[in-house]
C-alpha cells in the first residue's frame, strides 16, 4: 500500500469519564481503498474510539484530522454528513419499511413535494447492483430479508450519504460462513472503489482474511499498528492480551486436583445451539475448576448459558452426575444445584430497586417458593453472615443495591448463589471492572469453593487469572471449543496459540 | 401472490364484505346504497378522529384525549357562536387552531419529558373533558343558519342515494391522510418512528418535529371531527363523545394496524370504521338484539385482531432471525 | 436508613394531602365537623373514606400489576361486571333478604370477576401481549359484558344484606371502610409476609435478571392480574350495592384511570419496581379529599377534571429524568437521548 496521505489522522485522543481514562493517548490513522481492523479486548477502547470519531462523545485531549482538516463532529449525524458512516451489528434500520425507503428516507426523491416512489425504487436498485453487486426486491419490507442483506441495506445507506469511511462494527457475527464470504467480497469491491474501511471484529480469521492493517488498542493504550500480513497471530493475540502478573502474587499456589477417575458431577455430550455456540464435550468435576479461555465472543457466555438452561440447546445433551437432565430453564438448572453468575451484572445480574438483603436472598427465596417466606430475622443472619463473610461494604443489608460499587455489587450476587449453595457455580467474570484488591478476594474466594468440593466453571478474558484458578482450561476460537487443556499443559503461551489458531 | 404486509388489511375488507353481504342476505332492505351511505353518515365524525388516531398509533403513541377534544370542540363552538355571537367563519378556523395545538403541546410534553403516550394524553383527555364544563355545565343548542344548513344539506348522489356534508369532509381527510402517509416525508417518517424509533434518530429523521406533528394532526382531525359532529347533533355538551376514543382505538386496530407501530393502513381505519357501523346497523336490523352486543362483538373482533398480529409480528421475528 | 427512605416516597402524597386538607380548614372549617348520631359518625372526613373506599380497593390491586411493569385498563368494567353479576343473582333469588343467596351472589361475582382477572393475566403472561393493549380487550367488551348481564336495564334490588355491603355501618364506621382496610391488609400481608412482594418489584425492575434467579414470573403475573380483578369486583360490589342496583353503562366508568392516577401518586413508577401500597391509599384518598373539596367548595364538580389533568401531569413530570435535567439546567433539552442504546454487547 502506497504511503500517501491518510484520509483520518486521530493523535493522542484522550477520553475520560468517570473512574475510567478510557482513551489515553491513542493514535489512529486510516487511508482510503484500505481495510483497517480494529483489535482489541474489552475495556480496550475500541468502541469509545468510534464513539468519539462518530461524534457520539467529545473528546478530552487530541486531534482529529478528516480529510486535510480539523473535525469535532457533534452528533452521529454531522459525521455522517461529513462522509463517516457506521454500520452496527444491530441493525439501526425500520424493519417495517421497504428496503428502498430504508436507503433513501430523509432524502427521498421528490416530484412536486410528492414522493416519487418509482424514482426511488428504480435508485435503490441501481445503487445496490452498482456497489454492492447485489439484486434485491426493494420494494418488500427490509424485515423479512435476513440480518445478511439487512447489513447490506444498511452499507448501501451509508455508500448513498456519500460514505468516504465505513465503519462495520461487528458485522459478521450474526451471519454464517456464506454470508460472511458475500461481506467479505463486497467489503473488497468498495475498497477497490476507493472506500475506507474500518472492520472491528473478535473473529482472528476474518481479520486475516480481508485486513490489510491493524490497529492494536489495550487498556485504552495505543499499543500499536501494523501491516496485517506482517503481524503473526500470536503476536496479536499476545499484544491483544497483554500481562498483567503483578497483582496475583499474594494468590495461594493451588495443589492439584485427584485427577479422574471419579465420574463428573457435569457433563456435556455434543451440547450445542445455532448462533450461539458449535457443539462441545465438556465434563466438570466436584471439586474441579475449569477455565474457560477465549476472545471476547468466542462462545464462552453462549457455553455458560446452556449449561444453566438460560439458552435452550438445540442439539445435545447434558447430564448432571450421571443422568440425562434437561436444562432448559434456568429453574430446572437451579433445581439441580447449578448457579450462575452473569457477566452483565447490570441487565442479569443485580435488581437495582432491591436492597442488599433481598438481593441476596433472592434465588433462594425463588427456590422455596412464596409461602416459604424466610422470616425477617433469618433473612437478616443471612445478610449479615455473607456481608462478612465476602466482606461487602458498606456493610448494610438495607442498602439499595444501585448504590454499591460494582465490585460490592459482583460479591452480593456471589453471595446469592453461595447461600444456594450449589454443586455448581458458572462464574462469567466476576472480575470484570471492579478493583485489583477486590480481585484477588474473588479469586481466593473461588479456590478455597473448590476446596470443599464445589465444581467451578470460570470464564475470564484475562488469561493470568483462568491460569491461576484453573485446573484444566477449554479454550475457545469463533464459537468453538478447539482446545482442552490440563495440568501442565495450562500455560498461557499453549492457550494463545489454541485461540490465535491458524 | 399477494404480499404479506397487506393481509391484515385484506383480513378486515373481506370482514367488511362479509358482514355486509351476511346483513344483506338476512335483512330485506339491509342491501341498498343508502344503508352503505348511513354508515358514513353516521359515522363520517368517527372516521375523521380515527384517522387522526391511526397516525398516532403508526408512530407507536396511543391518544386518548381525541373524545374529550370532540366534547370540547362542540362546546366552544355553541358557546362562542350562541352565547359570544361569533360567525362561523371564525369559529371554525379556532378551533381548528385550539385542537392542533392541544395536540401540539401533548406531543411536545411526550418527546421531550419522554413521558408515556397514555398518561399525558389521559392528562390531556381530563383537561379536555374539565374545560367543556369550565365554558357550561348544560347542553348548548345551536340554532345558528349555517349549521342547521350542515346539519340538513343532503348531497344527492347518481342512484337516488345522499349523504351529508360531514361525510364529504371525512372523505376528503381520508383522502388527505392517504396522501400524506404515503407520499409525503412526514408520512414517512411516522412510519420509521413506529418501526424503530432509535433507529429514526440514528438515521437523522426529525423524531422530535415529526412526533409533535403527529400529536397535533391527530389534535386537528379531532377538532374537525368535533366540527362535523357538531353539525350532526346541533349542540355543544360536555357528555358528548364519551369513550369515543375507544371507538377510534378499536376501529383502528380492526382495520388492521399494529397497535405497537409502524405497520398499517389509513384504508384500514376506514374500513374498520365501516365495520363498527356495519355492526350496529346489522344490531338496529335485528330489532331483538341489543347495542351492548356492538361492544362485546367489537371486543371480539380487537381480540382477534391483536392475535393475529401477535402471530404476524412473532413470525417475521423469527423469519428475521433464521 | 431504610425508613427514612421509605417516608420520603410518601413525604409528597401526604404533603399535597395536607395541602389540601389546610385549604378546607381555611376555605370551610366545618369540612372538619363530625357528628355522632344514632351510633354513627357522619361527616366529611368520614363521606372520603366511604365514598374513598372502592377506589382505594381497585388501586391497591392496580398497585401490584403496574409494579409488574404492567398495567390493566379492564377494572373499570370489571367493577360493572360483577356488581351486574351480584344484582343478578340476587334480583332472580327467591327472597332477596336470604343472607345465604347474597353470599352466593357476593361469591359468583367475585369468581367471575378472578375469572377474567385470569384470562388478563394468560394474555399478558401467557400471550406475551403488552399489558395496556391486553386489557384494552376487556376495557371494552367488558362494558357489553356487564350490560349483557343487565340486559341494558338498571337491575334494582331490595336486598337489605346486599345493601349492607355498601351502605351498612359497622362500629360507627361505614362498612366499606372496613373492606377497604381488610383488602389493603391483606395486600400488604401477601406482599410484606410472604415473599410475593419482592418478587412482584424484582419481576418489574429487571424480568431478565429475575429469570436468571429461578423467578416464575408467569405464576406471579397470573396472581397478580387476579388479584387486581378481585379488587375490581369487591368495588363493584360495594359501588352497587350503595344505591342498591347495577348499571352496566357507568358503574366504575373512569375507575380505571383514577385508579392509575392514585398509584402514580402514590409513588410507584409507571416503569415498574418498587411499590408502595401506602402511598396508593394515601393517593386514593388525595383523590377523594379533591373531588369532596371541590363539591364542598361548590365549584361544578366536572371541574375536578381540570385539577386532575394539571395533578397528573405535575406527578409525572417530576417523576421525569429529562423534566428534572431541564429544570436543573434551566432549558429545554435539545434532544432526548437514544435510550437503551449503549448497553453493552457481550462475548
Amino acid at each position: 500500500m502506497s504511503e500517501n496521505r491518510p484520509i483520518l489522522k486521530m493523535t493522542g485522543i484522550h477520553k475520560r469519564f468517570p473512574g475510567v481514562h478510557a482513551l489515553n493517548g491513542v493514535d489512529f490513522r486510516m487511508f482510503a481503498g484500505e481495510v483497517h481492523a480494529l483489535m482489541g479486548e474489552n475495556g480496550a477502547g475500541k468502541s469509545t474510539l468510534i464513539k468519539v470519531l462518530t461524534g457520539v462523545y467529545p473528546i478530552d485531549g487530541g486531534e482529529v484530522e478528516w480529510e486535510g482538516r480539523p473535525f469535532h463532529p457533534r452528533s452521529p449525524l454531522e459525521a455522517q454528513q461529513a462522509g463517516i458512516s457506521t454500520v452496527y451489528q444491530e441493525i439501526h434500520l425500520c424493519p417495517n419499511l421497504s428496503v428502498a425507503e430504508n436507503i433513501f428516507i430523509g432524502r427521498e426523491p421528490r416530484k412536486f413535494g410528492r414522493i416519487s416512489w418509482r424514482a426511488m425504487n428504480r435508485a435503490a436498485e441501481a445503487l445496490l447492483a452498482e456497489r454492492l453487486n447485489v439484486k434485491l426486491d426493494v420494494t418488500r419490507p427490509l424485515g423479512s430479508f435476513s440480518i445478511a442483506v439487512q447489513q447490506l441495506v444498511a452499507i448501501a445507506r451509508a455508500l448513498n450519504i456519500s460514505a468516504r469511511l465505513l465503519i462495520l462494527d461487528e458485522p459478521t457475527s450474526s451471519l454464517d460462513r456464506d454470508e460472511v464470504n458475500r461481506l467479505f467480497a463486497i467489503m473488497r469491491h468498495l475498497k477497490r472503489q476507493g472506500l475506507a474501511i474500518l472492520f472491528v471484529t473478535h473473529f482472528l480469521d476474518q481479520v486475516y482474511e480481508v485486513s490489510d492493517r491493524i490497529t492494536i488498542l489495550r487498556n485504552g493504550r495505543f499499543i500499536g499498528e501494523y501491516p496485517t500480513r506482517e503481524l503473526p497471530r500470536v503476536e496479536l493475540v499476545q499484544k491483544m492480551i497483554g500481562k498483567d502478573l503483578d497483582l496475583l502474587g499474594s494468590l495461594p499456589k493451588r495443589t492439584p486436583p485427584s485427577a479422574g477417575g471419579e465420574r463428573p458431577f457435569l457433563q456435556a455430550a455434543g451440547l450445542g445451539r445455532k448462533g450461539g455456540v458449535e457443539p462441545f464435550d465438556l465434563a466438570i468435576g466436584s471439586g474441579e475448576i475449569v477455565g474457560l479461555a477465549g476472545l471476547l465472543g468466542s462462545g464462552r457466555t453462549e457455553t455458560a448459558r446452556l449449561l444453566f438452561g438460560a439458552d435452550r440447546a438445540d442439539q445435545g445433551k447434558c447430564f448432571v452426575e450421571g443422568r440425562e437432565a434437561k436444562l432448559d430453564s434456568p429453574r430446572k438448572a437451579i433445581d439441580r444445584g447449578i448457579a450462575f453468575c452473569s457477566e452483565n451484572r447490570k441487565a442479569e445480574g443485580i435488581i437495582e430497586d432491591l436492597t442488599v438483603r433481598e438481593n441476596i436472598i433472592l434465588a433462594l427465596q425463588a427456590h422455596r417458593g412464596w409461602f416459604r417466606a424466610l422470616s425477617r430475622r433469618r433473612q437478616e443472619e443471612i445478610a449479615d453472615e455473607y456481608i462478612r463473610a465476602l466482606d461487602i461494604r458498606p456493610a448494610d443489608p438495607e442498602q439499595l443495591i444501585r448504590n454499591l460499587s460494582g465490585g460490592n455489587q459482583q460479591k452480593v450476587i456471589l453471595a446469592r448463589w453461595l447461600l444456594m449453595n450449589p454443586r455448581l457455580l458458572i462464574l462469567d467474570e466476576p472480575t470484570r471492572g471492579i478493583d485489583v484488591g477486590a480481585k484477588a478476594e474473588i479469586q481466593r474466594l473461588v479456590l478455597s469453593l473448590s476446596e470443599k468440593g464445589m465444581a467451578v466453571l470460570f470464564i475470564s478474558s484475562e488469561l493470568e487469572e483462568v491460569i491461576r484458578v484453573s485446573s484444566r482450561v477449554a479454550v475457545l476460537r469463533d464459537r468453538r471449543h478447539v482446545r482442552h487443556l490440563a495440568g501442565v499443559e495450562i500455560r498461557q503461551s499453549a492457550i494463545m496459540q489454541a485461540i490465535a489458531g491458524g | 401472490m399477494v404480499d404479506r404486509k397487506y393481509i391484515p388489511l385484506l383480513v378486515t375488507i373481506g370482514l367488511f364484505i362479509l358482514m355486509f353481504l351476511a346483513g344483506s342476505l338476512r335483512y330485506p332492505g339491509f342491501l341498498s346504497t343508502q344503508v352503505f351511505m348511513n354508515l358514513l353518515i353516521d359515522n363520517a365524525f368517527l372516521l375523521i378522529v380515527a384517522v387522526g388516531m391511526t397516525f398516532v398509533i403508526l408512530s407507536g403513541g396511543i391518544d386518548l384525549s381525541v373524545g374529550s377534544m370532540v366534547a370540547l370542540t362542540t362546546m366552544l363552538s355553541a358557546s362562542l357562536i350562541m352565547q359570544a355571537g361569533w360567525p362561523p367563519a371564525a369559529v371554525i378556523p379556532l378551533v381548528l387552531a385550539v385542537g392542533t395545538s392541544f395536540g401540539w403541546m401533548m406531543g411536545a410534553i411526550i418527546h421531550y419529558f419522554q413521558i408515556q403516550p397514555f398518561i399525558v394524553t389521559l392528562a390531556g383527555m381530563f383537561l379536555a373533558r374539565g374545560l367543556c364544563y369550565v365554558i357550561s355545565i348544560d347542553t348548548i343548542s345551536i340554532n345558528h343558519p349555517f349549521y342547521t344548513k350542515m346539519a340538513l344539506a343532503k348531497i344527492r348522489l347518481p342512484g337516488g342515494s345522499f349523504i351529508s356534508i360531514g361525510v364529504v369532509i371525512a372523505l376528503l381527510v381520508v383522502l388527505l391522510a392517504v396522501y400524506l402517509a404515503h407520499y409525503t416525508r412526514f408520512g414517512r417518517n411516522t412510519y420509521a418512528i413506529g418501526g424503530s424509533e432509535s433507529s429514526a434518530v440514528l438515521m437523522g429523521l426529525p423524531v422530535a418535529r415529526t412526533k409533535m406533528l403527529v400529536y397535533a394532526f391527530s389534535g386537528f382531525c379531532s377538532a374537525l371531527g368535533g366540527v362535523v359532529f357538531t353539525f350532526y347533533m346541533l349542540s355543544g355538551y360536555g357528555l358528548h363523545a364519551v369513550g369515543l376514543e375507544l371507538d377510534a382505538i378499536a376501529a383502528v386496530v380492526i382495520g388492521g394496524t399494529l397497535l405497537t407501530g409502524g405497520s398499517g393502513y389509513v384504508i384500514g381505519t376506514f374500513f374498520g370504521v365501516l365495520i363498527q357501523g356495519v355492526i350496529q346497523t346489522i344490531i338496529t336490523f335485528e330489532g331483538t338484539l341489543s347495542s351492548w352486543w356492538t361492544k362485546m362483538v367489537i371486543g371480539l373482533l380487537l381480540f382477534l385482531f391483536i392475535l393475529l398480529q401477535r402471530v404476524f409480528t412473532a413470525r417475521t421475528a423469527r423469519g428475521r432471525s433464521v | 436508613m431504610p425508613f427514612r427512605w421509605r417516608n420520603s416516597h410518601l413525604f409528597w402524597p401526604l404533603a399535597a394531602l395536607g395541602g389540601l386538607l389546610l385549604i378546607n380548614l381555611l376555605l370551610k372549617p366545618e369540612f372538619f365537623a363530625i357528628r355522632y348520631q344514632n351510633g354513627h359518625l357522619y361527616g366529611s372526613l368520614i363521606d372520603i373514606l366511604n365514598f374513598g373506599s372502592p377506589l382505594a380497593i381497585v388501586a391497591v390491586g392496580m398497585t401490584l400489576v403496574i409494579a409488574t411493569r404492567g398495567i390493566d385498563l379492564s377494572v373499570g368494567s370489571l367493577v360493572a361486571i360483577s356488581g351486574a353479576m351480584a344484582c343478578l343473582t340476587i334480583s332472580r333469588g327467591a327472597d332477596q333478604q336470604s343472607l345465604h343467596l347474597v353470599l352466593g351472589a357476593v361469591l359468583l361475582a367475585l369468581a367471575v370477576s378472578v375469572a377474567l382477572g385470569l384470562w388478563n393475566g394468560l394474555l399478558v403472561a401467557g400471550a406475551g401481549i403488552q399489558p395496556i393493549i391486553a386489557t384494552l380487550i376487556l376495557m371494552v367488551a367488558g362494558r357489553g359484558i356487564a350490560q349483557l348481564i343487565t340486559s341494558g336495564q338498571i337491575i334494582t334490588v331490595t336486598s337489605k344484606p346486599y345493601h349492607f355491603i355498601g351502605a351498612g355501618w359497622l362500629f360507627t364506621l361505614p362498612f366499606s371502610v372496613y373492606l377497604a382496610a381488610l383488602v389493603f391488609l391483606f395486600a400488604a400481608w401477601m406482599t410484606r409476609r410472604t415473599s410475593l412482594g419482592m418478587f412482584i418489584e424484582a419481576i418489574g425492575c429487571n424480568p431478565a435478571a429475575s429469570r436468571l434467579a429461578g423467578i416464575r414470573s408467569r405464576s406471579i403475573l397470573l396472581a397478580v392480574y387476579m388479584f387486581c380483578a378481585l379488587c375490581a369486583g369487591i368495588a363493584g360490589l360495594i359501588t352497587s350495592s350503595n344505591v342498591s342496583s347495577a348499571d352496566g353503562n357507568n358503574a366504575g366508568l373512569w375507575i380505571e384511570l383514577d385508579a392509575i392516577l392514585a398509584v402514580v401518586i402514590g409513588g410507584t413508577s409507571l416503569a415498574g419496581g418498587r411499590f408502595s401500597l401506602a402511598g396508593t391509599l394515601v393517593g386514593a384518598l388525595l383523590i377523594q379529599t379533591l373531588t369532596t373539596t371541590i363539591y364542598m367548595l361548590g365549584v361544578p364538580p366536572e371541574i375536578t377534571l381540570v385539577v386532575k389533568a394539571f395533578v397528573v401531569l405535575a406527578v409525572c413530570l417530576i417523576q421525569s429524568p429529562s423534566f428534572r435535567r431541564a429544570i436543573a439546567a434551566r432549558g429545554v433539552p435539545r434532544k432526548p437521548v437514544a435510550s437503551r442504546q449503549e448497553v453493552s454487547r457481550h462475548g
